[in-house]
Parts: C-alpha cells; sequence; structure tokens
C-alpha cells in the first residue's frame, strides 16, 4: 500500500486550489437537489413570472425599474442556500469528515459563497434577457455596473448566510433565522415598498443594511441612472459587507453541532460590525442613498403618468455616466 | 530506539460533570497495529479523537509522530487518516468525486483509481454515497483515509455494525496496513478484532487503562484458564461452586455461572457430582479457552458488552 505513486501539489497555492477543489464539488451537489432548484431558480422565475404579467402592458421604464427589483429580490435569495447547506453538512456530520484533512474554514466557506454566485448566475442572466425580450426594455442601464453590483451583492449575501449558518444549529431554527432576514432586507430595503413610504427613523435605521446599498445601486444601474460614484459607494457597501461578514462566519465556524464559540470569536465579531456601522453612519450624514431613492421613484412616478398602455412615448432615462 | 510515534501521557477529558477519560497513558510504536479495547462509554473515542486533533483534552499530553495536534494544524493532518465513528458524506456525492476531492486538499496524495481498486469501489466510482451499502461506505472511509498516504491510521469502531463477511475485509485491509508499516490505532469492543489484529492492546475501562500488553500476555495473566460456562435448573448454595476442584475464580453473569479452572476435565467431574449431591440439574455447559474478554471480566467483573 506504501508503494502507491505519489503527487506532489506543493506547489500549488494551497488554499487556492482546496477553495477551487470544494468549490466545483459544492456546484455538482447543488445542481443535484431538488430544493436548490426550487428557491434558486423556480421561485425567482416565478417572481418573474409575475413580474411580466404585471408590467407587461406598460413595458418600457418601468420594466427598467422592476429589473433592478427582481435582480436585488434573487441576489438576496443568496444567503438562504448557503446557509441551509452549511447547517445541514454540520448537522449530519458532513463537516466533521472535512475538519480531518488539511483544509481550514476560510476555503470552506469561500467554496460556499464562490458556488453559490456561479449558480446564481443563470438564473439573473434569465432575467435580464426575460426583462430586455419579453417586457422590452429601452437599453441594457449600466451593464458593468449590473455586474459589479450583481457579483459584490451575491458574494456579500452568501456571507451573511454563513454568518447565520454560524449560529443556528438546526435546519428548523435556520429557516425560521433566515424567514425574519428575508423579510426584514425585502422591506426594510426599498426592494419592495419604496424606502419614502416609512417614516424617516426608518429609512434613516435602513441606512445601515447591506439590502439597501444593493437595492438602490441595482434599481439606479438597471435604469441607466446610476453615476460612477454612487456606483463606487455601494459596492463599497458591499464590499464591507462582504469582509466583515466573512471575517464573522470565520471567527464563529464550528466544525460540529456541540462546538462552543470562544470569547474571543465573539470579541472579533463585534469588531468586524465597526466597519458596517462606520458606513451606516456615513451614509446617515451624507443623505445620498435617500435622495437617490427619491429620484427613482420620481422618475418611476413620472413615467407611469406619461404612459397609457397604448403609448410608447415613455421618458427617456438620462444617463449621467 | 526510536521515539514511538504516538505518546499520550496522563489524558483527562471531562463533559460536563461526566468524566470520560481519566489520566490515561500508553504510546505506540511505528509499524504497530495498537488496540484500544475496552466496552462502550469507556473513554476509546474521546481519547483518539483528541488524537486526531478533534478534541482538546483537559489536562496531559498528546503527540503523533512528535506533532501536538493541537498545535501543528494542517503539517498534522498531512500526516495522518483516520476513519470516524460518526461521519458521513453528502448524499449525492459519487465515490469518485468524494475521494477525488479529499485527495486535493493534501499536499501529496494517492493514485485515486488505484485506491478504488485497491478497495473494490472501481464498479461503484460513480455511484452516489447515499446509494452505497454499509459495507461500501466503510471501504469508502478507510479508502479517505489512506489517501494522503499517511504514517499514522486512526480506525475508530472501524467495523461496528457490519456483517461478518464485510468485517473480514476490512480485517484485510488492516493487515494489509501492517505489511505496508503503516502505525495503526483502532479502537474496538469486539475481542476478535483486538486479538486477531493488534500486536498490542490496551483495554481501557471507566477513562483508564487498566491493562495492557499482547494479546497472548494478557491472556497469560488470566493464569491460561479455561472458562467454563453453565447453566443450571436452580441456583446454587451461595457460594458453594467456588470452592470444587480446580475452580481459581468463579462469577454470575445474567443467569450463566461463569467458572475458571486450570484443570477443567477435573473440574467438569466434580461440579456434575456436586450438583447430583445438591439434586440440581445440569441445564447446559460450555467451555471456552482463554480470550480477552475473560481479562476484562476478571478485571472489571463485566462483560465487554454491558
Amino acid at each position: 500500500m506504501s508503494a502507491t505513486p505519489t503527487m506532489d501539489y506543493s506547489q500549488r497555492p494551497k488554499y487556492i486550489a482546496a477553495t477551487w477543489s470544494l468549490t466545483k464539488v459544492r456546484m455538482l451537489l447543488a445542481m443535484r437537489n431538488r430544493a436548490f432548484f426550487f428557491f434558486s431558480l423556480m421561485m425567482p422565475m416565478l417572481f418573474l413570472i409575475g413580474a411580466v404579467i404585471f408590467i407587461h402592458q406598460k413595458g418600457g421604464f418601468v420594466s427598467q425599474y422592476i429589473l433592478g427589483v427582481l435582480l436585488t429580490w434573487t441576489v438576496m435569495g443568496s444567503f438562504w442556500g448557503v446557509s441551509v447547506q452549511l447547517v445541514t453538512f454540520r448537522e449530519q456530520g458532513i463537516l466533521r469528515r472535512f475538519r480531518l484533512a488539511p483544509v481550514g474554514a476560510g476555503p470552506m466557506l469561500a467554496s460556499s459563497i464562490l458556488s453559490n454566485y456561479a449558480m446564481a448566475v443563470p438564473t439573473l442572466l434569465i432575467e435580464v434577457l426575460v426583462c430586455r425580450y419579453v417586457l422590452h426594455i429601452r437599453n441594457w442601464g449600466n451593464p458593468l455596473g449590473l455586474f459589479l453590483l450583481v457579483t459584490f451583492g451575491c458574494a456579500a449575501f452568501s456571507a451573511f448566510g454563513l454568518i447565520v449558518a454560524s449560529v443556528t444549529n438546526t435546519m428548523q431554527e435556520t429557516q425560521l433565522i433566515n424567514q425574519l432576514i428575508w423579510l426584514g432586507f425585502l422591506f426594510l430595503s426599498g426592494a419592495t415598498i419604496p424606502l419614502d413610504s416609512f417614516p424617516p427613523w426608518i429609512q434613516h435605521a435602513a441606512l445601515f443594511s447591506p439590502a439597501t446599498y444593493l437595492a438602490v445601486g441595482l434599481e439606479t444601474a438597471s435604469m441607466g441612472t446610476i453615476l460612477w460614484k454612487d456606483l463606487a459607494t455601494d459596492i463599497g457597501g458591499l464590499a464591507i459587507t462582504l469582509w466583515a461578514a466573512f471575517e464573522i462566519s470565520r471567527r464563529l465556524f464550528r466544525w460540529e453541532p456541540e462546538a462552543k464559540v470562544s470569547k474571543r470569536a465573539k470579541l472579533w465579531v463585534l469588531a468586524a460590525l465597526i466597519p458596517i456601522f462606520a458606513f451606516g453612519i456615513a451614509e446617515n450624514h451624507n443623505g445620498g442613498y435617500l435622495k437617490r431613492t427619491d429620484a427613482n421613484l420620481k422618475l418611476l412616478s413620472q413615467a407611469n403618468r406619461e404612459m397609457t398602455p397604448q403609448s410608447q412615448n415613455h421618458p427617456q432615462p438620462s444617463n449621467s455616466n | 530506539m526510536t521515539a514511538p510515534v504516538i505518546e499520550v501521557t496522563d489524558l483527562y477529558k471531562s463533559y460536563g460533570p461526566v468524566e470520560a477519560v481519566r489520566g490515561l497513558s500508553f504510546s505506540v510504536e511505528e509499524g504497530e497495529v495498537f488496540g484500544l479495547l475496552g466496552p462502550n462509554g469507556a473513554g476509546k473515542t474521546s481519547t483518539v479523537e483528541m488524537l486526531e486533533g478533534l478534541r482538546v483534552p483537559d489536562r496531559g499530553t498528546v503527540l503523533v509522530c512528535g506533532l501536538d495536534p493541537q498545535k501543528t494544524g494542517d503539517r498534522f493532518k498531512e500526516r495522518v487518516g483516520a476513519i470516524l465513528q460518526s461521519t458521513n458524506l453528502p448524499d449525492k456525492i459519487r465515490v469518485k468525486e468524494a475521494i477525488e476531492l479529499f485527495a486535493e486538499l493534501y499536499h501529496k496524495h494517492g493514485d485515486t483509481n488505484e485506491l478504488l481498486r485497491r478497495f473494490q469501489l472501481t464498479e461503484k466510482s460513480s455511484a452516489f454515497y447515499k446509494n452505497l451499502s454499509g459495507g461500501q461506505k466503510q471501504r469508502l472511509a478507510l479508502a479517505m483515509a489512506l489517501v494522503n498516504n499517511p504514517q499514522v491510521v486512526f480506525l475508530d469502531e472501524p467495523t461496528a455494525g457490519l456483517d461478518p463477511q464485510v468485517r473480514r475485509e476490512i480485517y484485510d485491509i488492516i493487515e494489509d496496513l501492517r505489511r505496508a508499516k503503516k502505525t495503526v490505532l483502532i479502537t474496538t469492543h469486539y475481542i476478535e478484532e483486538a486479538e486477531r489484529l493488534c500486536d498490542r492492546v490496551a483495554i481501557v475501562d471507566s477513562g483508564r487503562v487498566i491493562a495492557h500488553g499482547t494479546p497472548r500476555e494478557l491472556k497469560q495473566k488470566s493464569a491460561g484458564n479455561t472458562r467454563i460456562e453453565v447453566r443450571l435448573a436452580r441456583p446454587p448454595a451461595n457460594g458453594a461452586l467456588a470452592h470444587i476442584d480446580a475452580v481459581s475464580d468463579y462469577r454470575e453473569l445474567d443467569g450463566t455461572y461463569v467458572l475458571r479452572s486450570s484443570r477443567p476435565p477435573q473440574t467438569i467431574v466434580a461440579l456434575v457430582k456436586h450438583l447430583e449431591a445438591e439434586g440440581n440439574e445440569l441445564q447446559s455447559l460450555e467451555m471456552f479457552s482463554p480470550t480477552l474478554e475473560d481479562v476484562f471480566i476478571e478485571l472489571t467483573g463485566r462483560r465487554l458488552r454491558e
């Protein structure tokens, strides 16, 4: 048995190699999972069909706005699958087996994020293509902005899901917390109900939520009205969220259900939250997001006023870039 | 003389009020198959999981290949392989994918096709994990434990719950490991397994090593006595069987009377005479050569399976 030939991979960067190997397998497992197809493909498609039915008569600019909302819902849903998978793996003793191998929490978590992103891309592409060719949006918005926001958004919200998985022990707990967070993200980001409709204190509180950066960013980018500096702010917010959430989940990572989180790890969690709070405080101070949501809604209501189902005279969104 | 490959000194581990391991010490030499034999709850799994780096000892030291599993991380993991008592793989991972995935996690690894062939998994290489039988899952676990060509292999109850045929297959694989000069630590509560496979055995009970040595040495400690197990129509007079000719030890276990005798024929003749005199009746009589179970019973007054 000792005579078996050995292959030396010591020259490869080890963490990258491990992350890539785990990512490939996670993608294969996701494609074989019915629940994955339902939550990651079927649910967004149901929203899309709903959107098609709802705004088919309106078309144009409204579709353009709706594309941003659809993409936001799909990207925010990223946290759902990764948290469920990680908790299942821990509950079933699968993570225990990985713990024996020379692979740390970093590659395990990074592979979750990467595979989730790779599996979300087809759904997001379908949404864009349906909006373009079925709902007849007038242009592609800001494609680079959409791509960057979708990429950072998927990664940041997946990392958020990994935090959920770190603090829950069972599938039931995970599903419950996911539901609460999902509803919070949906309703307090402007992705479902415009932020303008809420009392001012909720609007200000929403600026601490990464869901707001994503929702406002995608809506503005899909309408093609996003400024580069605003795009940089949105991506900066999501990048900070990604870093903080990844770091928190890495510190809280547990290979086994009965493992306890150390006090030191808990302190790291608090430290990692500081940049998100700082970002929220800065945005509350300069008020850029609230102005942008206001501007987006004004454009949308103006379009609604000017449009009739027969009319094709949609207002042309001005691309400020 | 080279340093032991595994060295455990004064190891302690508690889970709340339960003391699972209480001052356990032993060492394993290179190329040795070493067994931790004991009943369920004896502290075997806690011990082996501390050796694998999965659990942190409360007290004591553990060295494997001169490395502390808690402090040397990946350097340690590259040198060991293990089968855990309770573990799993994703239901829908294929056999070949699983073994290739784990191979890719190590700097150096063996030929995965060769491992599949060696463990008779080639035909099942495309099968999902959930569709494998218990034996096939255990063969896959063994293949994965050896994927990095480890210096030390930990096998925690590797044949528990498997049918005799599969158990024999696993024994053959462990014999192969011995021939390949691997250092193997195996935990078990099967006497046959310990006697057949292990060069040396430590008998563990209540978190402590209560005896250790080669299986032969341990059985000799049982004074070479034959075990005679009898069932009677009525319970004998209190302690009467202990005074029968050549009986060195006498116990009652679950309604069976266990006698140890250095001269079995004389004991049986004397026993039959005694029962006739008492008006009692012999319902069954079985004789056994000394086993490690006898050593365990002598030391603890209990059977291994209790």
